[in-house]
């Protein structure tokens, strides 16, 4: 396995192939969109999905905490797929939270899926976490207020980004990073969760000069460049359907 | 031979008609009591003989409006169908007087309608099997059919054997329920095997409880061949070189019947007919994936005689009489016999005087397909696949059903369901796990039981939860799982029809296709419908469609391997077939008969791979997997294979060398399980059972009008259930219908033994002759595996090559490499674009931090 490292108002950053940011200075490691118990959400609307998300989701995480031994962990909002997530987790999934968070700061940033910080659960709640010259929060902040934003960077998720790399035998899909020199999106962790196109209206404008995409390998990540959206360049493509899922809530 | 009653026998005679044999036959077993079978070719009066024995019942004993007043059921696979059957009997029954009331009930019937006819149903009502599985589940459905004399069936062959028929043969059983009284009447095609048929019909699941009336003979129907002039194509399935030949036929005949195998193909014979038009003969278009009011209108146009010709796809296979069609025009290969007769007999709806048909087939394998399939009619073989077990999708949906219709006792049920033939052979412990899965997902790990759907009753008695889940089910109730689709509209016009979304999303402002036989240019994307203008320049596309070819019948794959095996029945063929075929004897081989053939060649930046092993797509689809699964191994990188009804061809990054072991039959005993489960098939498979079964929904309430916001990615979920839990009852169900349908090991076994030690390779420096249709064809599956990663490493690295490092965009990447093609795996999920509004508006609600 190999993390590529990149830079973020001023600071180095490694990206994790698993979906996942480590921040080397700050022993911390940032995860977006874990959607815990997306899978009872939609029990709850009449579709018994297989009840093991969770438990595949925080299996994969156990192992990157094993990998980079953070201090402190920082989750990008939606960790639950509900405000009442937290407290539908089974007895063995809520101990095995427990347990990895123990000795480790937390922090859950909120975000739309959930609102409100998880009950019972050890860590801090906030809109967003400010450390230095970055922000972390759920949802990135368009491009009309850019001025407004932290002379920093800024590390996001909610958009769940994918995106299609062409080869020679087609194209081939991946969740992805997003990145220019002042943000980066990262790609939803959670088992359950879909993807969005990067050339999407709704991520794409959020790069206005062009970005970087790095798309999850099994043992390393994929670069390519993506272009400023083609829209502003003038009679640019029709925007590309979107395709992703969601959940009942 | 019998007599009908009056006033039956004067208005036959007034026709200048006697009653058919079968047609007494069936009134002679509605008389007993009997249920039965009618087995004829089209145009032998098999409606009127099925509804004759009700007509005459209802004669003598009309019955009184309201509750009971139910006589006759019929269900139609098609809703057009019933509405133009429903048509067809006004006129005895208004001819002669009789008190009976007739009416239809399909998705397209008015609310307020159905509401009325739930308490005051008519004495025929004529329906879909969907439109019944919706009955069934209402708490009145025991009074409503409390007084049901029959149940008429008709095109029961085109319904047994699919999910359609599993839900509808299900609640035939509950019907025996309700209505214990009710006979049955089946109304088929001719068919190879009518026993399965009979055995569905039948209330208890045994053959022999249903009597067949089987009409034979009728005028062998004419047919013949025709080539287009010039050169006959290599591959393709368009028949597009045909035209000037198909369109110097309809000038010809009155009415001509132009069948297609494919929507696409539909599109392009449309187009290329009206450029050779000078005429402005009134030639138009049917496929089912235009608007239905436009389908209608040809329907009507062609009833009206007004039309020279229509275009049409499997749409217009069934039923409906056309009345004048003097002409049938099979273009593209027939895939099976009985198919063919099928589609012939739409010509000269008249039993005693031949069908006229004309094959045009579109490339050299499909020569040979047709010539053999001449043959096949020549001595009168048909084909046909025996029955398969019932879905366990389907008796979960049903399952629910009953629920919501009224408590009731597993025991009873599972009693009930094995009357069904296709659960005949149903395990009790199927049973139970799909009831579990109902219940609360059926999960090892019991977490889902606060949320569960059925509750059961101090007497063991099975209730549903609530209303909602009772209306959950009906929003999504049946069988026909659809690729997501785009409606297509004219800029400040009409909706013209759907596309399948993945087809729009290869799409970029100002691209052209072809649609509803038009170009249209394709402007942008708007919410749920893709906004196009007409005209356009540059080459259209033609949108295709998923899963809509029909694989060649094997056995008729077994004939083809004969003649080319048979280089004395190439007289049979016309010249440049045998051409084509002495030029593969001179550039390779011809594919030996008890050995097997393998060629390998370089093209396009890749390894092909052909082997002929004749042995039909769907065997050639599992062989691929275990093939390429070898190939992985073996270090060639293999990136995807094809199965053709002829051949399987796989291409890998490298050179596949000492193929033999490829094909040695070890590979059956390798891993197989795991490997297939890995494939997109299976993936696909448990998307459509997943979906039947209620796990992923189609509709939602409160979520009419976007409904496909709340779909799931079904890979995700398989990926995670088959780790954590892979017996569950979803998993069992779709390795089930994976082995039956899609997967024969025992035949690639014979080939495999067959072929040991008689494996010939051959190395070529270029494609063969005989490997150029395949390669042409569609339908590919990909291999997920290690290549995948590599060609992203390649692809990558390309760029890097090309810019120096220095930063390009996307869209010259699409360029220097061979063209974006995108998976439909990871397109078909929806669309959604109410994810940021919706954030939005979360958002602004006051939070605590």
């Amino acid at each position: 396995m190999s993390a590529a490292p990149i830079h973020l108002g001023g600071e180095r950053l490694m990206l994790d192939p698993a979906g996942v940011l480590h921040w080397p200075a700050r022993r911390t490691l940032v995860v977006a969109d874990l959607h815990l118990e997306k899978g009872s959400a939609f029990a709850a609307a009449g579709r018994f999905l297989p009840p093991y998300d969770t438990r595949e989701t925080l299996s994969r995480l156990a192992l990157l905490l094993r990998r980079w031994k953070p201090e402190r962990i920082v989750a990008l909002g939606d960790s639950f797929h509900d405000r009442h997530g937290a407290s539908r987790l089974p007895p063995a999934e809520a101990e095995a939270l427990h347990r990895m968070l123990a000795g480790v700061e937390m922090v859950w940033v909120l975000g739309n899926h959930d609102p409100e910080p998880p009950e019972g659960l050890p860590g801090l709640a906030a809109e967003e976490l400010r450390d230095g010259p970055l922000v972390f929060r759920h949802q990135a902040r368009p491009a009309a207020s850019r001025f407004a934003m932290a002379p920093g960077g800024e590390v996001s998720g909610h958009f769940h980004p994918k995106a299609t790399m062409p080869t020679r035998v087609g194209g081939i899909t991946r969740p992805c990073f997003i990145a220019d020199g002042r943000r980066l999106l990262l790609p939803a962790f959670g088992a359950y969760t879909g993807g969005l196109d990067a050339r999407d209206p709704a991520i794409a404008g959020l790069f206005p000069r062009g970005a970087r995409l790095f798309l999850l390998g099994r043992e390393r990540l994929f670069s390519m460049a993506a272009g400023p959206p083609r829209a502003v360049a003038g009679g640019g493509p029709a925007p590309r359907p979107v395709l992703t899922e969601t959940g009942p809530g | 031979m019998g007599t009908l009653p009056e006033p039956f026998a004067a208005w036959f005679a007034g026709r200048g008609w006697t009653p058919r044999p079968h047609q007494l036959a069936l009134l002679r077993a509605a008389e007993a009591g009997h249920s039965a079978l009618l087995v004829a070719p089209t145009g032998g009066g098999k409606t009127l003989a099925g509804f004759l024995p009700s007509l005459i019942d209802l004669a003598r004993a009309p019955r009184a409006n309201g509750a009971g007043s139910l006589h006759t059921l019929y269900i139609s696979p098609l809703k057009a169908l019933a509405v133009d059957i429903a048509r067809n009997l006004m006129a005895p029954v208004e001819e002669m007087g009789l008190p009976i009331r007739i009416e239809t009930r399909t998705g397209d019937t008015p609310q307020n309608r159905r509401a009325r006819q739930r308490v005051d149903p008519p004495n025929l009502l004529l329906t879909t099997p969907e439109s019944l599985a919706l009955l069934l589940t209402q708490p009145e459905a025991g009074e409503f059919f409390a007084g049901l004399g029959a149940v008429v069936v008709d095109e029961i062959h085109a319904l047994a054997g699919t999910k359609r028929g599993d839900q509808l043969a299900l609640c035939l059983a509950r019907l025996g329920r309700l209505a214990p009284g009710a006979r049955r009447v089946g109304l088929s095609a001719t068919v190879a095997w009518p026993e399965p048929l009979r055995a569905f019909l039948s209330a208890t699941g045994e053959a022999e409880a249903v009597r067949l009336v089987q009409v034979r003979g009728g005028a062998a129907p004419e047919l013949s061949i025709t080539l287009p002039e010039g050169r006959l194509p290599w591959g393709g399935h368009m028949g597009l070189a045909s035209m000037p030949e198909v369109y110097r036929r309809i000038r010809e005949a009155r009415v001509t019947i132009v069948f297609v195998n494919t929507r696409a193909q539909a599109e392009l014979c449309f187009q290329a007919l009206w450029r050779l038009n000078d005429d402005s003969l009134a030639i138009a278009l049917h496929h089912g994936s235009l608007t239905v009011e436009q389908r209608r209108k040809v329907e009507a146009a062609m009833a009206a005689g007004k039309l020279r010709a229509v275009v049409a796809t499997a749409s217009l296979d069934l039923g409906i009489d056309w009345g004048d069609v003097d002409q049938v025009i099979q273009v593209g290969a027939p895939k099976g016999v009985a198919r063919l007769l099928q589609r012939v007999g739409r010509a000269n709806h008249r039993m005693d005087e031949p069908s006229r048909a004309v094959l045009v087939p579109a490339n050299r394998f499909e020569v040979i397909e047709c010539t053999a399939a001449l043959e096949a009619v020549r001595h009168q073989e048909l084909d046909g696949d025996p029955p398969r077990p019932g879905g366990l999708d389907v008796l979960a949906q049903h399952i629910l059903a009953m629920a919501c219709h009224a408590p009731f006792h597993p025991d009873a049920l599972y009693e009930e369901v094995r009357c069904a033939a296709p659960y005949a052979a149903l395990t009790r412990r199927d049973f139970d796990d799909v009831l579990g899965f109902v219940e609360n997902g059926g999960y090892a790990l019991r977490v889902y039981d606060r949320f569960r759907k059925l509750f059961r009753d101090a007497e063991g008695m099975v209730h549903v939860r609530d209303q909602r889940v009772a209306r959950q089910l009906r929003m999504n109730l049946g069988t026909i799982v659809e690729t997501p689709l785009v409606k297509v509209r004219l800029r400040g016009g009409p909706v013209l029809g759907e596309v399948e979304e993945w087809f729009i999303s290869t799409l970029v402002a100002g691209d052209c296709f072809i649609f509803a036989g038009q170009t249209l240019r394709f402007e942008a994307l708007d919410g749920v419908s893709a906004v196009v203008s007409r005209g356009g320049e540059g080459d259209p596309r033609v949108p295709a469609y998923a899963g809509s070819r029909m694989p060649l019948s094997t056995w008729l794959a077994a004939r083809v391997r004969e003649i080319i095996n048979e280089p004395r029945k190439w007289r049979l063929l016309p010249e440049p077939v045998r051409d084509w075929l002495r030029l593969q004897q001179r550039r390779s081989m011809l594919p030996p008969k008890d050995g097997l053939l393998i060629e390998t060649f370089p093209r396009g930046g890749r390894w092909f791979l052909v082997a002929y092993c004749f042995e039909g797509r769907l065997a050639h689809q599992t062989l691929g997997m275990l093939v390429t699964k070898r190939m992985e191994r073996a270090g060639f990188g293999p990136l995807g294979y094809l199965a053709t009804d002829y051949v399987l061809a796989t291409w890998s990054a490298f050179e596949p060398t000492a193929v033999e072991t490829l094909f040695e039959e070890d590979i059956l005993g390798e891993e197989l399980e795991e490997w297939m489960a890995e494939s997109s098939m299976l993936r696909r498979t448990f998307r459509n059972i997943a979906t039947i079964a209620g796990l992923l929904e189609k509709n939602h309430p409160g979520q009419e009008k976007r409904p496909r916001q709340m779909t799931m990615n079904a890979d995700l979920i398989y990926d995670v259930l088959r780790k954590h839990e892979p017996d569950h009852i979803l998993l069992r169900a779709t390795r089930q219908e994976a082995a039956g349908g899609l997967t024969d090991v025992a035949r690639i076994g014979l080939l495999l033994a067959r072929a040991r030690g008689r494996i010939i390779h051959r190395s070529l420096d270029r494609v063969s002759p005989l490997a150029v249709p395949a390669l042409i064809e569609e339908g590919r599956e990909w291999v997920a595996g290690g290549a995948e990663d590599a060609l992203l490493a390649e692809a990558e690295a390309l760029v890097e090559e090309v810019t120096d490092g220095a930063e390009i965009f996307s869209e010259l990447l699409a360029e220097v490499t061979e063209g974006v093609r995108i998976r439909p795996r990871d397109v078909d999920k929806p669309r959604h674009r109410e994810r940021p509004r919706r954030s939005r508006f979360i958002r602004s609600m006051p939070r605590s931090a």
